[in-house]
């Protein structure tokens, strides 16, 4: 059993399977008139988040709490990291404090690869600059299986801002473990040219979005990070919006039984517009609720058992 | 301070096998669990049938089709998957969940009999009755094993008991039926006594 979990790379197929259908069980919690579990009764999970978030902090503080487990809120606005203090430091005060789990959010790429170095217990990556976001990659591919039934042989189209994106690479990762076939779309200032074959051998790379639509089953749309760009990537947000957003004739190009997937937060009317984004086929909502049941299952599988 | 020498030295000791219960036996006990919860429920009424994994599954489902034959009445069967609540979860390596599947009607009012193959520290039932708490109230609660086997570690008892068998602590009971493991028995392991 993993002891943490910072990257896709991390799980093998049996061990993301392992963590769907134990999701598949956590959902049921959902549904009941008590939704809560003994199972980390005691248990300390420290959220520690270096950058704004919602659902991921709200997802994981829920989840922790659906599984009993004592749960500390931790955001660097307002503490000791405003004061200058680094994150080994933080890290050595949440190891005195006994955390049994720390799910870390950090702007830099590799911090929670660090943090595993410091602390004693389970560490969780909970996005990590433009690295890596595991968690998300396990709720999208559990939304694919309970929609589609199925993840090996699916054919799914990542489109957007992939440069940037640490749901992306997580993604990959997950997806060809699991059997899946990958495409990622995008304008070419937006797609590393080398990482996709280094990821996962079997990625393809596409940047025309209208011919890859009609043969695709999931279409995963992300989220134009503006935030994250300091140089002009693409000449205009009309432009990208026309070439690589998500509207209602490019939706009905796709085949009958095809998703639409969103991360979020979404900018309607960048990549995705409301039309689509509200449609039945769109998920997103579904992968919120996902989100709580995929983290329990993360949770529960570090720290359920005697894993030292 | 030694014990006196063996007058000769004794051969290895063989992990000695006694099957308590063959097929057909396990199928004699399981019609008279069947019928004595017919006749301690009246008929079966408002009873629910819970399985708890995994061997308790398939006993649960034998019981109903037993009560069934016999008075013509329809148990609903369920499963209670305990793995969450367990006491010892910290103790292993990090457990499978599995599913837990109630009847569509619910528990709520309902007489819920709980179902396992063996009954041992009586731990199990405490996780089972903790679960079922979680997911309704019944009016009562009642327990049906295949075997006791004895040596409780909590206030814990068996209302449908299919064979009671004396057993030393560093002995091992083990039930196989053909639905999990292809074949009826309860088998004894253990013991230098053969």
């Amino acid at each position: 059993m993993i002891r943490h979990l910072l990257s896709g790379a991390d799980l093998d197929a049996a061990t993301a399977t392992q963590i769907l259908d134990t999701a598949a069980e956590m959902a049921t919690v959902a549904g009941r008139e008590v939704k809560k579990l003994p199972a980390l009764r005691g248990r300390t999970v420290v959220n520690l988040f270096y950058e704004d978030s919602t659902r991921t902090r709200i997802s994981f503080e829920a989840a922790a709490k659906r599984l009993s487990a004592d749960v500390i809120n931790f955001s660097a606005k307002g503490s000791s990291v405003a004061k200058g203090e680094s994150l080994k430091d933080t890290a050595l005060t949440l190891q005195a404090m006994g955390a049994d789990a720390v799910v870390v959010r950090h702007p830099a790429s590799g911090a929670p690869h660090r943090l595993a170095n410091w602390v004693d217990g389970s560490v969780v990556n909970a996005g990590d600059g433009t690295h890596e976001h595991p968690t998300q990659a396990l709720l999208d591919a559990y939304t694919m299986r309970s929609r589609l039934g199925r993840i090996a042989g699916l054919h799914v189209a990542v489109v957007g801002d992939v440069l940037h994106s640490r749901v992306a690479r997580s993604n990959v990762l997950l997806l060809s473990t699991l059997g899946a076939k990958v495409t990622l779309v995008g304008p070419p200032t937006l797609i590393p040219v080398d990482i996709p074959q280094a990821l996962a051998p079997g990625t393809d790379v596409s940047y025309d979005l209208d011919t890859v639509l009609p043969g695709v089953d999931v279409v995963m749309m992300l989220r134009v990070q503006r935030e994250r760009m300091n140089d002009s990537y693409f000449p205009s947000a009309r432009e990208y919006a026309r070439r690589y957003g998500l509207d209602g004739p490019r939706m009905r190009r796709l085949p009958e039984h095809a998703i639409v997937m969103h991360p979020g937060p979404m900018n309607r009317g960048m990549e995705i517009t409301p039309e689509v984004a509200d449609s039945p086929r769109s998920t997103i909502v579904e992968q919120v609720a996902n989100g709580v049941s995929v983290r329990m299952a993360v949770l529960y599988l570090l720290l359920g058992g005697n894993n030292r | 301070m030694a014990y006196p020498p063996a007058a000769h030295p004794s051969p290895p000791r063989q992990p000695s096998v006694k099957v308590i219960l063959a097929a057909a036996d396990v199928s004699r006990v399981v019609d008279r669990i069947a019928h004595q919860i017919l006749e301690k429920t009246q008929g079966a009424a408002d009873t629910v049938l819970l399985g708890i994994p995994t061997r308790g599954v398939p006993l649960a489902k034998r019981l109903a089709a037993r009560i069934s034959t016999f008075e013509d009445v329809t148990v609903p069967v369920g499963v209670l998957d305990i793995t969450l609540y367990r006491d010892d979860l910290r103790r292993h390596a990090t457990r499978a969940v599995g599913p837990t599947d109630l009847p569509s009607d619910g528990i709520d009012g309902k007489r819920v009999i709980l179902v396992d193959d063996v009954l041992f520290s009586g731990r199990t039932v405490r996780a089972a009755l903790d679960a079922l708490s979680d997911v309704g109230r019944p009016a009562s609660v009642q327990l049906a094993v295949l075997v006791d086997r004895g040596h409780r570690q909590l206030p814990i008892r068996a209302d449908y008991v299919g064979k009671n068998i004396p057993t030393a602590l560093a002995e091992s009971v083990k039930v196989t039926l053909a639905e999990t493991d292809g074949a009826d028995e309860v088998k004894l392991y253990g013991g230098a006594s053969a």
